[in-house]
Parts: structure tokens; sequence; C-alpha cells
């Protein structure tokens, strides 16, 4: 049994984000981390190992400096990595990513009791749409919002949340969970892991390493490929500040209560 | 008729799925179809409910009365709960086979489950979260006159490009982006709940309202899922969405937890209201998940929107910047939360706080 952990490095939108003239993000300006949601699901793969001893893989896709980002998860205790990366996977929507994502977990193989952990969205896009594409793609069972994963034999049991309340899931592996932070909470890198990190095994998996899977074809992967387009993209423009109120006392509140009722708002 | 999502002369009309937990319709149906109707009349096509469910045909009229034209019903046992496998099958089935031209779920956890995984299946593109949809070039241009600092005139358009144009905002609020499905149809969004108006509902429409059967297959060797059971929250939920008033705590709390939130629900009492909390206060545990306001939580627009001890990161300013008045208090007199409030009293929470419900109860006092 494995465990293949998809996990995404962002820009931390909640530090400073510098935006260019032109309105697209001046990514070089900004820090990057792992996604949130991603250190859950690796917090669930490694948590399924300490309990079962299975192996843990870790994949992304993006730049080569990504590596990094994966080799810290090595540290934590993940087993193998692999990372897809290439030029021709550049300007991926939600759609070609999880094709390209998908041919690439083939390649590393899914076997009949194998989950997929995905975080739930990444903090850049907060779409989440890729967990779910990625699961159709394969061809296999997802489900999203987990907060509790139990395995029994060849299927999980799944709390999946809802709005206003949740629901229990079993569902046969192979198959895909996306993760929620009320999941659990993300361990630290230990020393010992970050000794080993960098003899454990890292893959590169480039755009000649997944052309022959059905799922990568010029037509459906990188910008040419994503059927949504960015028509548009702009800052939204600061409302205007309103009125700084004179001190903070009785008298302040008051004043501000009198508005209020003035307006006809209380 | 083959299905071939790029012949996009085959696909016609504006279709809405409209969720139902429970046999009861959600909120969001009715706002995605008082929207839905407004791009119909745009591209001068009907407006289509799509009804999913086990004995749900009774919910129909009431879609009618928020606008559908039509609603196209899939009624099965094994559609009384939601399962990604069923209902993806039976909307992916339907939709090869009448082809709509738009295709619009609300973004609930249902809606975002489900959306990609069609939209993947039909080989189609897919918006997440959008917060606002036009077809018109002209009202588009109208939107970003308003909501942008692009220079709309100085660019040149396409006046009769029919595309969907389907916003949201990314990078966590710092960016809002406009995205297109042009090539492949149906063009499909998920919409944020709370944010589109929904309109008043319309008797002779709900009368008017044509009900259709399509064809489909769903075997209980579809599912690859088994729900167990469905539980509804032990604790009542608290309606953010639709509260006129909202008393939100942030980190300023801290010092105090339990004081500041008790200064939070006296103050939200006497304005009739409900406390909210940004991230720092969800993620401390402070409060419950469904109290989040912001990108990551719920968008909100109350007639009052009180932050305490909230520095306003961009990710909640996202979430309430349309309150119809803001009121911030923060002993930061640099807190970016003051960027966007109507009213700012720079002072300590923890005083201004319970002076600001006694006044508030003596100017309503003295009304």
């Amino acid at each position: 049994m494995k465990i293949i952990v998809c996990v995404k490095q962002v820009p931390d939108t909640s530090g400073k984000v510098a935006v260019n003239p032109d309105g697209t993000l001046n990514r070089a300006s900004m820090q990057t981390i792992i996604n949130p949601d991603d250190m859950n699901a690796v917090e669930a793969a490694l948590s399924m190992k300490d309990e079962t001893g299975c192996e843990v893989v870790v994949v992304t896709m993006g730049p080569p400096p990504a590596e990094g980002m994966l080799r810290e998860l090595l540290a934590m205790g993940a087993d193998r990595a692999v990372l897809i990366s290439g030029r021709e996977f550049g300007g991926s929507d939600t759609y070609a990513t999880s094709q390209i994502l998908a041919a690439g977990i083939k390649k590393i193989g899914i076997d009949k009791d194998d989950i997929i952990f995905a975080g739930r969205q990444a903090i850049d896009g907060d779409t989440a749409q890729v967990g779910p594409q990625m699961a159709e793609k394969l061809g296999i069972p997802q489900i999203t919002y987990a907060a509790e994963i139990k395995k029994d034999g060849d299927s999980i049991t799944v709390k999946r949340m809802l709005e206003d309340g949740f629901m229990m899931i079993k569902m046969q592996t192979p198959c895909l969970v996306t993760c929620i932070k009320e999941l659990n909470s993300p361990r630290y890198m230990s020393i010992g892991g970050i000794m080993t990190a960098y003899e454990k095994p890292l893959e590169i998996f480039d755009y000649a390493a997944l052309k022959d899977d059905p799922l990568i074809d010029l037509d459906t992967i990188g910008l040419k490929g994503s059927p949504t387009n960015i028509f548009k993209s702009f800052t939204p423009p600061q409302k205007g500040a309103g009125v700084m109120l004179e001190g903070a006392d009785k008298n302040t509140c008051a004043k501000l209560a009198n508005i209020l009722a003035e307006k006809h708002v209380i | 008729m083959g299905y071939d999502s790029k012949k996009i002369e085959d696909f016609k009309n504006v279709w809405v799925f409209c969720e139902q937990r429970q046999g009861k319709l959600m909120n969001t149906d009715f706002e995605l179809l008082s929207e839905g109707r407004k791009l119909a009349n745009d591209l001068g096509v009907k407006l289509v409910g799509l009804l999913l469910g086990d004995k749900v045909e009774g919910l129909a009229k009431e879609l009618g009365s928020y606008g559908a034209d039509e609603v196209v019903l899939c009624e099965s046992e094994l559609l009384k709960d939601y399962t990604t496998d069923a209902y993806a099958k039976v909307i992916c089935d339907v939709v090869q086979d009448i082809k709509p031209e738009i295709l619009l779920f609300g973004a609930s956890n249902i809606g975002r489950d489900l959306a990609p995984r069609c939209a993947a299946r039909l080989h189609t593109g897919l918006c997440a979260d959008c917060t606002h949809l036009d077809i018109d070039v002209p009202q588009y241009k109208e939107f970003l006159r308003a909501n942008s600092t692009l220079d709309v005139d100085g660019t040149k358009w396409d006046e009769g490009d029919r595309n969907l144009k389907m916003t949201r905002p990314a990078f966590g609020g710092h960016l809002m982006a406009t995205i297109i499905c042009p090539r492949f149809r149906p063009a499909m969004a998920t919409v944020r709940p709370g944010v589109l108006k929904k309109a008043a509902p319309d008797q002779a429409k709900a009368d008017a309202v044509q009900i259709v059967r399509p064809n489909f297959s769903l075997e209980a060797s579809d599912l690859k899922t088994t729900v167990l059971a469905v539980e509804k929250a032990a604790k009542e939920l608290v309606d953010l969405i639709g509260a006129d008033f909202i008393v939100s705590v942030g980190r300023g709390i801290a010092a105090d937890v339990e004081k500041g939130k008790k200064i939070a629900e006296d103050l939200a009492n006497e304005l009739g209201g409900v406390v909210g909390g940004s991230r720092a206060a969800i993620d401390s545990g402070w409060l419950s998940a469904d109290r989040q306001v912001g990108q990551t939580g719920k968008t909100v627009h109350p007639k009052v929107y009180v932050a305490l001890g909230i520095s306003g990161a961009i990710q909640h300013k996202v979430g309430m910047q349309d309150s119809e008045c803001i009121i911030a208090v923060n002993k930061n007199s640099a807190a970016p939360i003051f960027e966007v409030a109507d009213y700012g009293i720079c002072g300590d929470l923890f005083t201004v706080g319970p002076m600001l419900t006694e006044a508030i109860k003596a100017a309503k006092a003295a009304k």
C-alpha cells in the first residue's frame, strides 16, 4: 500500500503582496510556502504511515526550485518525491493541471489499495478544483473536505464536512481525498529527517517522461491546452477611507451611535 | 448526435444546478436563478433549473418563481443523498444529451465537489467561486469602471463578444480576474453564496414552469462510495450571510479571549446581530468555523459591520468590504482595516466595545 500526496508551493498571500503595474502578481517579491491545506494532507499520509508502515510519495508540479519544498517533506517523513516540471506545462489552468498530475501519478503507479491525498484548495487560486478533476482523469472516486479518515481493509471511511453538518462516507480504494485543516495538526521536520532528506529518492518527470500518456497532448496541457483563459485581471480599487473619529471615549461612542441613529441604521 | 465540447454552436440555454439537501432547496439556488435569468435574457435563450433528487418534483415551481422557464428533473432513490459518483454521472449524461451553453453551480461544499468532476468529464472550462458574471460587453465595461482601476475607455473591445465573463478574487483577494471559456461549451462556473442578489419570487412564473424528464441511467454499481450517515451540526449554525448586523473579532481579543467574545456578543445582541471572526480568531479556536468572514470564510454584506481588534488583512477585507457601513475599532491607527472603514476609532476594544454598546442602547432609547 502507498499514499501519494499532491502538494503545491504557493506565494504567501497572507503577507505583503506586490502587484505589477499591469495587474499581474510580482511573484519574485513574495515568499513561497507549502500550501497550508496540503500540509494537512501530508500529515494524514504520515500518520497512516505510522500506523500501517505504508509508503508515502509526495508529488508536485512546479518550477525546479520546488525541489526545496519536496526535500522538506522528505525530512518530515515522506519516502520519495516526484517533481513534475517542464516549460510545456506552464500556464495550465485547473483542467490542464489535473491532466498532467494524473499522468504523473499513473507513471508512479496506483495499486488497488493506494490512496491519493491532496489539500482542499491552494491559497493562490482558491479553486479546490484540481483534486476532483484529477480523480476524474484517473477514473477513481473522490471525497472532498475530509475532517476524519479511517482506513479499514480495501476501503476508507471519511467524515466529509458540509456547511450545515457532515456526512460519513465509505469509499473503495484506490481513491482520492482532499483534506481540510480540521483533520490534524501537521508535524515538524525531525533532525533525523533532515539528515536523511537528501539521501531519499527525488525523481523529476519532464514533458518527455510523460508524453506517451494519452492525457498528455500539447492541445490539452499548458496555456494553449487550457479551456479557461484570463480575459482581464485587475486590482480592486481601495474603498475610500471614511472618518477617523477623534478620541476613544464615551463621547466618541455617543457621537457614532447618534450618526447611526440619524441614518436610521439602528 | 455525438457530444463534442468544441462544437460551441450545438449548445444552447443557461442551466443552473439547483442543489437540495433533504428535500429543501438552498438559498444559492434562488440567487443563481435570479442571475441566470439576466444572462438568459442577454443571450435571448431559456433559463433551465437542473434538479436532482428523490421525489423532488414538488420543488420545481419554486424554481420557476425565481425565473426558471424549465426544470430538468432527474429523480431516483440513488439520488436521495448527494454522492459525487451518482450526481456527476446523471449531470454529465444529461448535459451531453441536451447541451446547455452555460452551467452554473453554487459554490457550496457540494457544488465545489461536483462541478470540477463534471467539467473534467465534459472537457470544458470551469471557473471557481465567482462573485460577478456578465455576458454583454457594455455591462461588463460598466462593472469595470465601478470596480477596477483599468483604463476601460482606452482599451479596445469586441462589443459583440458573447462569452460568459466570470469574475473572481485571486491571490487571497489581492487581485481580481475575469475568466472566459472561449473554445468549449458549456462554460461552467461555481458562484459564491450570498454575493448575487436574489429577485422577488413571481407566482405567475411558478405556475408556468415546464418540467422535462430526460432519459438517464443510474445503477447502484455506478456508485463507488456509500453514504453511511448525514448529520446536521449539533449546534445551531450562525447565519452570517443573511445577517443585518455583524460584530467580528480578531487577534485583538487575544489578551482575554472570553472577555473579548463577551463584549462582541453584547454589542451584537444590542444591534440584533451575530458574532463573526477573522481567520486568526477561527484558527486560534476562539470561534467555530461557521463564523469566519473572508476569502476562505464567508462573504458578507450586512447593514453594519463592526470589526473589533481586526487588523484587516486583504483576505478578510475581501469578505466584508461591501458591507453598507463598516465600523472599526483597533489600537493601531495604521491598521489596514481603517482603509475600508466608514468610521474608525483608534482605541482598545476592551474599553471601547462596552462603551459602544451602551451608546447604541442610549441612542435607541432616545429615538
